[in-house]
């Protein structure tokens, strides 16, 4: 740029057009939109496309076909009921241990965040299917250990009921996190001049704290019941068998049964997406609306409520509660592991474990496979996604680049993309597209990389925010241009910030499902899919030892995310 | 050396603030100045007057609406297309925070500015080594050379800085506030270092400053600048002695204001009637008889006496309201007339309020200020 401006002395707007167009930033800056544009818009283009055409052109036929179905009513009633259900439940214990983490002298506290990285360890499918081993009607542990007291069948996790309490359960530890947040930032004088006031506990809990923190519960009501409909592994899991649909589970469905409506499983997707997208829009306007209105004050470090005589009680609803979301469901999985076959505990069930499944595992075909493709996939996407978004965080923290803010919401929209969706959305362009990557592990790599765009945004983002603008002022005075610049001072100072994100895509790319379901082929399986396809050829021993193994190597992972993420001060 | 003509900036802001045309406010208006080779010369204001701004044009860190930046015989900037990127100015700059990267050494930092230059023009290994080495040794940071940047010491940054900032000798070094981020007493003694490498070094610097007495203890030229505007520009001790309105006046050190009509004038002699008294100064300025004017006169330039002088030109009587033990001095507010005056004196002399004094100066210590 040196050249150009010392040699292109035309006077006028332009020269300066001209210079300003071809500055090294701005063409990294038009490069970067161009790249994530393409990685986050395409697939909507497509998914809107085919489902709003037939062979003759523009067509409403997908709609007709997927709403005018005499069953739809039931599809939207049950995913109602369902997210709603999940949301409700998650929120409820989300809030109450929440409130007595933040606000009280609970003991136990080292459990509170043990059991809020739980659902980054184990994947939905795997605690959908812990669930299926504990509360299935016919093989549930905990229905035979009840069968001498209440007869055959106590629980039945293929309902509804079944499908909102393992839902609410698995995203109740997110719903805590939010409200921690949301405890945090309140300030505690004003529940203590509630008390000074002469209210009782639980009247300042319903009178003051409940309504400073209402924008808070609706924005993560809001988020819950989204994360609700958009799960696919529970519906499918649990609904499928008694012929519960939802809006994914049906998507599903109707793109694995022959002959394949595109249009129809489109107009499903369609309207999904646009369920989640208005979820999502609400609850920001209502956290904007009190974002910055967080009640202030100085004296954030309050002296916790004593619970006195309460104490032993909410202590043991607590271990209780880490009990059945933690611990049941990785010692139904370890314990089916253990055993040769799958039997109700007893004496010669114990006798007779050994680790014969996780030898077995690994000598399916399949699974080695597996496990390398997550690896490739993982490490992969998460090096694509935090290179881009390292230049992309740079053009929208830094560059000054009029529209800038575009590209952060481009980078942050496939946020509101149920992944099912996306993996649709990314079938429908390959499908269409000369590019001969359907059915190779390209598709899942750009897929990854699509849905993790916006973590990396995040992550890169905050990272760059933390650095001082000064410091790269002070590079481009001694004579540093973009590049060296950038090399040289940015790199090396978010790369904590960088190495962070890195390691919390590669987590979730390790396990993900609801995208990879559509768009696998056989031999191009990932781990999540390996466990599907045990589930489904009813091997429960090595799915078990699989699930063992995948549990393990991810809480590895996150707690190297977590001692990465501590250092750099970020939190997931 | 330096030489900004005609600049103007604005920012795309809420109007509210300071000038604004079409939804734009002008952080600097209409900016002129020239800085000589060797000099000191500060830009002093309140934030927000756009002396910052000012420094970051000539740095290439802000690209200008309009005007023209030259330094030496290079024109930098002219408004018309040219725009020379920062990095291709080949100055220096300390920044507010001194903007040392923490993931670098002490050498690292210094040896910067040389390792980035164009292939051409970058100076080989040893030689690098051997004038951070020097630089280094001026900064007497030779010893921690190895060391982690963010390992040193508040006073070690700022010199650290400068080092990186004069290791390519450059024409002009721009310092933004270097010396905001310490301690008072540490501010003190930095800033007569920071004189005394400026001094010898000799290199011309453009110093921006909010702290007045920093300003005047450090430069060759002030220039003061309020809302985009400069609006004096002079010797410490001149824009300090005759300030040419009452924001200046009021921004450097604190001033007495009697506002008054001008009664009489012989040559520089004027005589004002002022709600204290009829005072007398000396003002070059060619205010008509009549004229409203305000008189502005520091509080260590009066004086008070219990008996009073007798026959002194400015001498008027007064009644001592309030007083302030200051350590180092002591402040009385005396009523004179329908005015009030402040006066600052030795601490040995301390009197009640409610006695009845005389409060006195000389005509050459009272300034005409233009009423605004």
């Amino acid at each position: 740029m040196a050249t150009l401006a010392t040699r292109a002395r035309r006077p006028g707007a332009l020269a300066r057009w001209r210079e300003v167009l071809l500055r090294p930033r701005t063409l990294v800056a038009a490069a970067i939109t161009v790249v994530v544009g393409y990685l986050a818009l395409i697939p909507l283009v497509y998914l809107l496309w085919t489902t709003f055409s037939d062979a003759q052109g523009f067509s409403l036929g997908g709609f007709a076909r997927a709403y005018g179905d005499a069953r739809i009513g039931e599809l939207v009633g049950n995913s109602l009921w369902f997210a709603a259900g999940a949301a409700v439940l998650s929120l409820a214990v989300g809030t109450a241990l929440a409130y007595f983490n933040v606000r009280t002298d609970v003991p136990f506290k080292a459990l509170f965040f043990a059991a809020s990285i739980i659902p980054l360890i184990i994947p939905g499918i795997l605690y959908t299917i812990a669930w299926i081993f504990l509360a299935s009607p016919t093989i549930g542990l905990l229905n035979s250990l009840l069968e001498p007291v209440l007869g055959p069948g106590t629980f039945d996790v293929f309902t509804v009921w079944g499908m909102i309490w393992v839902e609410g359960l698995h995203l109740s530890p997110i719903a805590f996190l939010f409200m921690v947040a949301a405890f945090r930032s309140t300030d505690p004088s004003l529940e203590e001049s509630s008390l000074m006031s002469g209210a009782t506990r639980v009247q300042t809990f319903r009178r003051v704290t409940l309504p400073l923190v209402r924008p808070a519960l609706l924005s993560a009501a809001l988020i819950m019941g989204v994360r609700s409909l958009e799960s696919f592994e529970v519906p499918a899991l649990l609904g499928l068998q008694n012929g519960i649909y939802v809006f994914t589970s049906r998507i599903y469905q109707v793109l694995r049964s022959f002959p394949v409506d595109f249009a129809g499983a489109g107009a499903l997707a369609v309207g999904l997406l646009a369920v989640a997208a208005l979820g999502i829009w609400l609850s920001n306007v209502l956290s904007r609306g009190h974002a910055g209105g967080t009640i202030t004050g100085k004296g954030f470090r309050p002296r916790p409520i004593d619970l006195g005589r309460w104490k032993p009680v909410v202590g043991g609803g607590i271990l209780l509660y880490f009990f059945v979301t933690v611990l049941a469901p990785l010692m139904v999985l370890l314990y089916t592991a253990l055993l040769p076959y799958y039997r109700p505990p007893s004496a010669e069930a114990f006798a007779s474990m050994n680790l014969d499944n996780f030898v077995a595992v690994f000598n399916l075909p399949s699974v080695p496979t597996a496990l390398r493709n997550s690896l490739v996939l993982g490490g992969g996407a998460a090096t694509i996604v935090m290179a881009l978004m390292a230049v992309a965080a740079w053009v929208v923290v830094r560059s000054g680049i009029p529209g800038r803010q575009l590209l952060d919401h481009i980078a942050f929209s496939p946020l509101v993309i149920p992944g099912l969706v996306l993996g649709v959305g990314i079938a429908f362009v390959y499908l269409r597209s000369p590019l001969p990557i359907y059915g190779t592990l390209l598709i899942l790599l750009i897929a990854y990389c699509t849905r993790y765009l916006p973590y990396g945004m995040r992550y890169a983002v905050s990272g760059m925010q933390t650095i001082s603008a000064e410091l790269e002022e002070s590079a481009q005075v001694s004579g540093a241009g973009w590049w060296s610049t950038f090399r040289r001072v940015l790199l090396p100072l978010i790369a904590p910030a960088l190495l962070a994100g890195w390691v919390y895509i590669f987590v979730v790319s390790f396990r993900e499902l609801s995208s990879s379901i559509l768009l696998y082929t056989p031999g191009n399986e990932v781990l999540s899919i390996s466990i599907w396809e045990l589930y489904a050829n009813a091997r429960f021993g090595e799915l078990s030892a699989l699930g063992v193994i995948m549990v393990l190597v991810l809480a590895v992972l996150v707690a190297v995310a977590y001692k990465v993420g501590a250092r750099v001060g970020l939190k997931s | 050396m330096l030489t900004i003509s005609n600049l103007v900036k604005s920012f795309a802001g809420e109007a509210s603030r300071r000038r604004a045309t079409a939804g734009r406010v002008l952080a600097v208006d209409d900016v002129s100045l020239e800085v000589g080779e060797g000099e000191m010369f500060t830009l002093l204001g309140p934030s927000g007057c756009g002396k910052t701004t000012t420094l970051r044009a000539v740095a290439g860190l802000e690209r200008p609406d309009s005007g023209r930046i030259v330094v030496g015989d290079r024109v930098l900037f002219d408004g018309e297309g040219l725009n020379v990127p920062a990095n291709r100015r080949g100055l220096g700059m300390v920044f507010q925070s001194y903007a040392i990267w923490p993931h670098m050494t002490v050498f690292d930092n210094v040896a910067f500015p040389l390792q980035v230059r164009k292939r051409s023009q970058r100076p080989g290994k040893r030689e690098i080594r051997e004038r951070v080495a020097k630089v280094l040794e001026t900064m007497e940071l030779g010893h921690l050379a190895d060391r982690q940047a963010t390992k040193l010491s508040g006073g070690q940054q700022q010199r650290l800085a400068l080092a990186r900032a004069i290791i390519i000798e450059p024409p002009l070094m721009l310092l933004d506030e270097p010396l905001s981020n310490l301690d008072a007493k540490l501010r003190e003694s930095l800033r007569y270092e920071l004189k005394r490498l400026q001094r010898e070094l000799g290199i011309t610097s453009v110093y921006v400053t909010h702290d007045q007495i920093e300003a005047l203890a450090l430069s060759t030229t002030i220039a003061v600048m309020k809302e985009g505007n400069v609006l004096q520009t002079g010797r410490p001790r001149e824009v300090y002695e005759t300030p040419n309105c009452r924001f200046v006046a009021e921004f450097i050190g604190t001033s007495n204001f009697l506002r008054g009509r001008v009664a009489a004038r012989e040559g520089d002699r004027v005589d004002i009637d002022t709600e204290a008294g009829r005072v007398r100064l000396e003002s070059a300025a060619r205010v008509p008889v009549g004229a409203e004017v305000l008189a502005a006169v520091r509080p260590e330039s009066l004086e008070i006496s219990t008996t009073g002088w007798g026959n002194r030109v400015n001498e008027w009587p007064g009644t001592v309201t309030n007083r302030a033990f200051l350590g180092d001095a002591i402040d009385h507010i005396v009523r004179v007339g329908q005015g009030s005056l402040r006066v600052r004196g030795n601490p040995s002399v301390s009197i009640k309020p409610g006695t009845e004094i005389f409060v006195a100066t000389e005509p050459g210590k009272v300034t005409l200020v233009p009423v605004g």
